[in-house]
């Protein structure tokens, strides 16, 4: 009987492990009407249908983030980028008061499916702020184009979403981060051209965002006339990297390129260092692993560890850090805090482009226009540099940065380029 | 006698030998063909086999909470996961604290047992305290009710402590004295991973030695095998199973400490997986019996860390490491299927 038990159980565990593992990619819904009856003085004829906000209530902008977890420093950054764009603006869209508010997306499919279900259910939303991580976007923002949002991730970078003809790319959906093909090439030509390295090895946690930007990094790394010795991937969840390592070991790199997140970064970070054969090998991550949250993990060993991010500079900025330091007591905590900034601003301009005001206040906004506008955002004064949108929905202008961590210090030092 | 031996063979046997067998030859295959390539040299071998004893250590010490519990209620604690992490989350800030005032560098040996102790504590105490809110209410219910009552009690505890100490991670300082290695035959030898094998095995014999040789070990074996009986004969059961959560949950303490000095960071969900993987120790040993929650313990860690690269690499398939926990569960569901009562069967119940 109670081998039975156990049999079963351990069946089960097993299959719910699986489960999760391979999250289902939801299949994209056309959009749902989302208008309530429209007023006699206004007749919405969009495509996919109009928000109305009553005289009195707010504009709706939500948020997707991770907010929570590991990874949670790279979503609060974004919301905190957020809200002090919101207090710039005084607080309102066309004098209606702004209400902000989100989900938490985990940093992971699972759980941006979740939020999505939850926000595209929500009919007053107007624009969303979101994902934080592409694995996210992968799962909620065909949940979210769907619902015929204007979606603007400040953070998602994985080529795919913005890839014309690509099933992860959806109608409605923008981005003020860069596009990773930009960021693996600058990853590549720094460990090439300025660390001196030949040789090198990749690991990504298979997550989209890791999957293709150690693909555009080895690309750009053979073209230079490196050799890549192995390509190989981890669980996000894994502690024990003993076997991975050990099987990059066997090809001597001189460099291995993680651009994966916290906790399991941390980890190969740590056990590199403990592996035959890798004591004296560089490491180097990329955005997701900028955070302080690496230097409390990986300990003293993240010392001379590089990673690629963003570099972002300017009058504009240095006077948004000051707000932030501020507002929340702190310097930023992550690194995509501006991009948030822009994103929000992107959105605000759309609304106030397209909005139709009725005498007594209340406001239209047609969704398709509402896309479209945000769409032909062109030389927009961002705090990241001028932005201007391509059709797909790519609108950074990008520098991209190496920095290389010391213990006990954070963030880490700029080194490249000089 | 062909008749009688075609009675007694069903086709369900048959398919499950010819599973056997498959993976059977796949791990032989496997196997071959990786040390014909001759990719690895016998330093990483060696190296990754200590590595899998390392973590063999901690997975035996959490087993054990499951084996003891078992062998005395009949019943899976799968709440047990979050006894494990319970400790070892709380015990960072006394760490922490440690590491920041330099007090853990000048005196390490008495650190480590603080935050041991104050680990072990509180893993006790959860323990217990899960035995008396979560189970004893429940101890005459069918067996199904307290098994999903775990699980509840397992998301509770998650949440709570996330509730508690924030969903971030944080890590544990790095002890200057375990810094480093020996050289052993021009192989590595982590200070680390000796101090965790070391010290599981002296757990392990402790336990042991309470179980057989102390009064309230004896208790335990009594009530294992007759509740009833060893009620009558003047045992006071309540205290003994008190006892038995007590002592695992202490047992799950002092492995999140051996679990913190091989990977030191900590968060609310650190439990999972280690939990799951020494239940599956704890069923290849022998549910209920103490040397097979460690004997199967050193087999899967063993299996899990030279795995992948021995039995997968030279098969060509792609990231072997992912697959490191599909074989921990690979071998407890054959496990359930060709020796149900695990290695070394349930002799700490069956003993007369």
């Amino acid at each position: 009987m109670s081998k039975r038990i156990l049999f079963v159980l351990s069946l089960l565990l097993i299959a719910s492990m699986l489960l999760s593992a391979c999250a289902p990619q939801p299949a994209a819904t056309e959009a749902p009407a989302m208008t309530e009856a429209p007023p006699a003085a206004f007749e919405c004829t969009d495509t996919i249908g109009c928000v109305t906000v009553g005289p009195s209530d707010p504009v709706h902008i939500a948020y997707l983030l991770v907010v929570a977890g590991p990874n949670e420093t790279l979503g609060i950054d974004s919301r905190n980028g957020i809200e002090i764009a919101i207090e710039d603006t005084g607080g309102t869209i066309l004098d209606h008061p702004v209400k902000f508010d989100g989900e938490d997306g985990g940093c992971d499919a699972g759980p941006g499916q979740a939020a999505g279900t939850k926000l595209s259910a929500d009919t007053t939303i107007v624009g969303v702020i979101g994902t934080s991580c592409s694995s996210e976007a992968r799962a909620a923002v065909p949940l979210l184009s769907g619902a015929g949002f204007l979606v603007v991730s400040p953070s998602n970078t994985a080529p795919d979403l913005t890839e014309p003809g690509n099933p992860n790319h959806y109608p409605g959906y923008l981005r003020t981060a860069h596009n990773d093909t930009i960021q693996g090439a600058v990853a590549a030509k720094f460990a090439f051209e300025e660390l001196g390295v030949k040789t090198a090895a990749t690991i990504h946690d298979g997550s989209l965002y890791a999957d293709k930007l150690q693909q555009v990094f080895a690309e750009n790394f053979i073209t230079m006339g490196g050799t890549i010795t192995a390509q190989t991937a981890v669980d996000p969840n894994q502690t024990d990297m003993s076997s991975v390592l050990a099987d990059i070991a066997t090809g001597t790199p001189e460099l291995i390129y993680f651009p994966i997140f916290l906790p399991a970064g941390g980890f190969i970070i740590r056990q590199a260092k403990t592996t035959p054969g890798l004591e004296n090998t560089k490491l180097m991550g990329a955005d997701g692993l900028f955070s302080p949250d690496v230097t409390s993990a990986a300990g003293d060993d993240v010392e001379g560890f590089y990673v690629s991010s963003p570099l972002l500079s300017g009058a504009a900025y240095d006077e948004f850090v000051a707000k932030y330091e501020a507002k929340f007591g702190k310097q930023p905590i992550s690194i995509f805090h501006a991009h948030a900034y822009d994103a929000y601003m992107i959105i605000k301009a759309a609304i106030e482009k397209v909005a139709v005001k009725d005498a007594d206040g209340t406001l239209h906004i047609g969704r398709q226009a509402l896309r479209d506008a945000a769409y032909s955002t062109a030389n927009h004064q961002g705090l990241t540099g001028t932005l201007t949108c391509d059709a797909n929905g790519d609108c950074a202008n990008p520098v991209i940065g190496a920095y290389q961590y010391h213990a006990g210090a954070y963030p880490p030092e700029l080194i490249w380029p000089k | 006698m062909l008749r009688t031996w075609r009675q007694r063979v069903t086709i369900t046997d048959i398919v499950v030998w010819a599973i056997g067998l498959a993976i059977a030859v796949i791990v032989v295959w496997g196997t071959i063909s990786t040390l014909q390539s001759g990719k690895y040299t016998g330093g990483t071998w060696l190296d990754l086999t200590i590595k899998g004893l390392a973590l063999g250590g901690v997975y035996a010490l959490i087993a054990m909470g499951y084996t003891l519990v078992y062998g005395i209620l009949r019943m899976i604690n799968f709440a047990h996961s979050e006894v494990f992490m319970s400790g070892p989350f709380t015990a960072v800030f006394l760490a922490l604290a440690l590491g920041q005032s330099g007090y853990l560098d000048q005196h390490p040996l008495i650190s480590m047992t603080l935050i041991s102790l104050v680990s072990m504590t509180v893993s006790a105490l959860i323990a217990i305290l899960l035995e008396r809110i979560a189970y004893r209410p429940l101890r005459n219910a069918p067996r199904l009710v307290p098994l999903i009552t775990a699980i509840g009690a397992s998301f509770f505890l998650q949440y709570v402590f996330r509730g508690l100490y924030g969903s971030g991670v944080r890590a544990y300082p790095t002890l200057a004295a375990l810094i480093g290695f020996w050289e052993l035959a021009g192989v590595r030898i982590y200070k680390t991973q000796v101090v965790v094998i070391f010290g599981a095995i002296v757990m392990m014999l402790v336990l042991y030695g309470i179980v057989q040789w102390t009064k309230m070990g004896k208790a335990m074996r009594a009530v294992s095998e007759d509740k009833e009986a060893a009620e009558l004969m003047g045992i006071d059961v309540d205290r003994v199973i008190v006892f038995t959560f007590g002592l695992g949950g202490a047992s799950a303490g002092a492995a999140g400490i051996l679990y913190i000095i091989l990977f030191p960071v900590v968060n609310f969900f650190m439990g999972f997986i280690p939990g799951l993987k020494a239940f599956t120790a704890a069923v290849l040993g022998g549910i209920g019996n103490v040397p097979g929650a460690f004997l199967g313990a050193m087999i899967l860690g063993l299996l899990e860390s030279v795995g992948p690269n021995l039995f997968l690499d030279g098969l060509g398939v792609i990231n072997p490491s992912q697959l490191k926990d599909a074989i921990a569960f690979i071998i407890l569901v054959l496990i359930l299927i060709f020796r149900p009562s695990g290695i070394l069967g349930e002799r700490l119940t069956d003993k007369a």
